[in-house]
C-alpha cells in the first residue's frame, strides 16, 4: 500500500500540490485525473522523492519514504516510468534492461518475464534504444522498470503519442501487473483511456483533492466526470 | 566473429603495433610516440569522466599536476627512487581527486565546469606560491641518475618507449575492461540520462564520485610517469592549457571511445609538428582543421568510425 498523507511540495517557492491525499493499494490502478497543471506529473515526483516535501509524509507498506534520497525511493520497490520515456539511448535494449535487472538485484527468470510480455524486445535485444520506434521504446521503458520487480508502479502517459496496437500492449501488460498484485498509479489525458482500465479514479485540481470515485460510477454516469473536470 | 573477437583483435592489435613500432621508427618520431603514449594515457583518464560519465571537467590540468608533483618532490626531497616516487604521485593524485570529487559533484554541468577550473587554477597558484620547493615557472630537472630502476635507464630512448607503453597499456586496458563491465554501463547510463539511473535506484552520486577518482588517478598516474620520462616538473602542466589539451585530444578521437585518446593525441600531435614545419601561422592551420571537424566529425575521428563502419566499438 502506497500512501500520500498531506504532501506540500512545489518548485523553489511556487508550491504545486497542497494538503494532497492519496492511497494506491496493491492489485489495483487507481487514475489521477485533473487538467493541465493540475499536479499530476508532480505528484509522481514528489513520491519519487525527487521534489523536496515541505510538509506530509509517503510511506510504503506502512514506512516512511519520504525522507529517504531519491535513488533509495526505488529500491524500496517502487518504479517510474517518466513521460516521455527516457531510455539510456546509446545503449542496447539488451543492456537496458540488464541495469535494470542489477538495480533490481533481479535474476535471469525476472528478465524472461519482462521479454515474454514484450516479444518484441526479444526481436531487438543488440538494437540501440534510440534506433526504437515509440511504442518499442515504451515497451522497453516498462520492461525496463518490470525489472526493478516493483510493488507499485507510476506510469505517466504510458499512451501518449502511441498507435492503437501499442496502446492496446500497454494496456494489457498495466492490467496483468495489477492482476499480479501490484498497485498502478497511472496518469492519462484521455478520459476514455483512464476508464477502460481504472478500478478508481482520483480528481485532483490546484494541487488538491476533490473527489475520489469508483471507476465503475464513473462509466455508469459519465456526467460526473465533466463535472469534476470543469468542461 | 563475435563481437569480443572483435574488441579483443582491435584493441591487442594496436598494442602489438605500438610493442613492432619501437623497433621500426626513426628516433625523432619514436620519441615522439613515447611522449603521446603518455599524453594519451592522460586523454584515457580525461575519457573516464568525460567521454563515459558525461562530466565536462575543465580543471584535468590538477590531476595530471598532482601525480607529477607528488613524484617529483618526492624524488627531489625524500631521495625516493623512481618506483616509489611513482607510488607517492599515485597517491597524492588519489587523494586530490577524492577531495575534488566530493566537493565539485555537488554542482552539475556549466557550475561542475568552474568549480573545476577554479580548483585547477588555485592549485596552479599554490604551486607558484610555493616556489621555494616547487621551482615556480622555472620547474624541478630530474638527474638521470633519479630517473634509473636498476639498470633500467629511463632517460634512454629504448626504456623510456617501453615505459611509456607499459604506462598507455594499463590506461587502455584497465578502461576497456570498465566500459565492458556492469560498473562502466552503469557510467554510461548516467551519462545518457542521470535521473532514469538514480529513478531505477542507483546511487548516482557514488558512481560519479567513483569515476572521478579513477580519472583522476589515470591523470596522475600519466603526470608522474611524464615527469619521471622526461625528467622535468614544472608548473606549466598546472596551467589551464593543460586541462583544455585532454579535452580536445578526446572530442578530436572520440569521445566515449576506448581508442579515441590515442588517435585524437596522435593526430592533434602531429597536425602542430607538420603544420608548423611548413609555416610559422601553424596555429592558425590546427585552429582550422579543429574547426573543419567539429563542424564535419562531431563524434571525433573514432566517433565517427563507430556511427558509420564498427558500431561494436566500446
Amino acid at each position: 500500500m502506497l500512501e500520500l498523507d498531506k504532501i506540500n511540495a512545489g518548485y523553489g517557492r511556487a508550491q504545486i500540490l497542497r494538503d494532497l491525499s492519496l492511497t494506491v493499494a496493491p492489485g489495483e490502478i487507481l487514475c489521477l485525473l485533473g487538467r493541465n497543471g493540475a499536479g499530476k506529473t508532480t505528484t509522481m515526483k514528489a513520491i519519487m522523492g525527487l521534489l523536496p516535501l515541505m510538509s506530509g509524509t509517503v510511506r510504503l507498506a506502512g514506512a516512511e519514504i519520504s525522507a529517504l534520497p531519491a535513488h533509495k525511493v526505488a529500491g524500496r520497490g517502487i518504479g517510474y516510468i517518466p513521460q516521455g520515456r527516457r531510455l539510456f539511448g546509446e545503449l542496447t535494449v539488451a543492456q537496458n534492461l540488464e541495469i535494470g535487472l542489477r538495480a533490481g538485484a533481479s535474476g535471469p527468470e525476472v528478465l524472461e518475464d519482462a521479454l515474454q510480455l514484450f516479444p518484441r524486445l526479444r526481436e531487438r535485444l543488440a538494437q540501440r534504444a534510440q534506433t526504437l520506434s515509440g511504442g518499442e521504446q515504451q515497451m522497453l521503458a516498462t520492461a525496463r522498470a518490470l525489472c526493478l520487480q516493483p510493488r507499485i508502479l507510476l506510469l505517466d502517459e504510458p499512451t501518449e503519442g502511441l498507435q492503437p496496437s501499442m496502446i492496446a500492449a500497454i494496456r494489457d501488460v498495466t492490467t496483468l501487473m495489477r492482476d499480479r498484485g501490484v498497485g498502478i498509479l497511472l496518469v492519462e489525458q484521455g478520459v476514455d483511456a483512464v476508464l477502460s482500465v481504472a478500478d478508481r479514479v482520483a480528481f485532483i485540481e490546484n494541487g488538491r483533492n476533490l473527489e475520489t470515485l469508483e471507476a465503475e460510477a464513473l462509466r455508469r454516469d459519465p456526467r460526473l466526470i465533466s463535472k469534476h473536470l470543469g468542461v | 566473429m563475435s563481437e569480443t573477437t572483435k574488441i579483443v583483435a582491435l584493441h591487442g592489435g594496436l598494442l602489438v603495433l605500438l610493442v613492432t613500432l619501437q623497433f621500426l621508427l626513426p628516433a625523432y618520431h619514436h620519441g615522439n610516440l613515447a611522449r603521446i603514449m603518455v599524453l594519451a594515457s592522460f586523454a584515457i583518464g580525461y575519457n573516464v569522466m568525460f567521454g563515459y560519465t558525461g562530466l565536462l571537467s575543465l580543471g584535468h590540468a590538477l590531476f595530471f599536476a598532482a601525480g607529477m608533483y607528488g613524484m617529483g618532490l618526492a624524488v627531489q626531497y625524500a631521495g625516493a627512487g623512481p618506483v616509489v616516487a611513482l607510488l607517492a604521485g599515485l597517491a597524492v593524485s588519489v587523494v586530490v581527486a577524492l577531495v575534488v570529487g566530493l566537493l565539485a559533484l555537488r554542482t552539475a554541468g556549466v557550475g561542475f565546469m568552474i568549480v573545476t577550473l577554479m580548483f585547477a587554477q588555485a592549485g596552479y597558484l599554490t604551486i607558484l606560491y610555493f616556489t621555494t620547493w616547487t621551482r615556480g615557472d622555472e620547474g624541478l630537472v630530474l638527474q638521470q641518475a633519479q630517473r634509473t630502476i636498476g639498470s633500467l635507464d629511463l632517460s634512454q630512448p629504448g626504456p623510456r618507449y617501453f615505459a611509456a607503453l607499459l604506462l598507455f597499456a594499463i590506461c587502455f586496458l584497465v578502461t576497456l575492461w570498465m566500459v565492458r563491465a556492469p560498473f562502466g554501463k552503469v557510467l554510461i547510463a548516467i551519462r545518457e540520462n542521470e535521473e532514469r539511473a538514480r529513478m531505477l535506484g542507483y546511487d548516482v552520486f557514488r558512481y560519479k564520485l567513483a569515476a572521478v577518482v579513477i580519472s583522476g588517478t589515470l591523470c596522475g598516474l600519466s603526470g608522474a610517469a611524464y615527469g619521471l620520462l622526461f625528467g622535468y616538473v614544472g608548473a606549466t602542466f598546472a596551467s589551464v592549457q593543460y586541462s583544455i589539451f585532454p579535452l580536445l585530444w578526446v572530442l578530436l578521437g572520440g569521445a566515449g571511445t576506448v581508442i579515441g585518446p590515442l588517435v585524437g593525441t596522435l593526430f592533434m600531435f602531429y597536425l602542430i609538428d607538420l603544420s608548423s614545419s611548413v609555416t610559422s601561422a601553424y596555429m592558425l592551420v590546427a585552429g582550422v582543421v579543429l574547426v573543419l571537424l567539429t563542424l564535419f566529425a562531431p563524434q571525433g575521428l573514432v566517433g565517427e568510425l563507430r556511427a558509420r563502419v564498427w558500431r561494436w566499438l566500446p
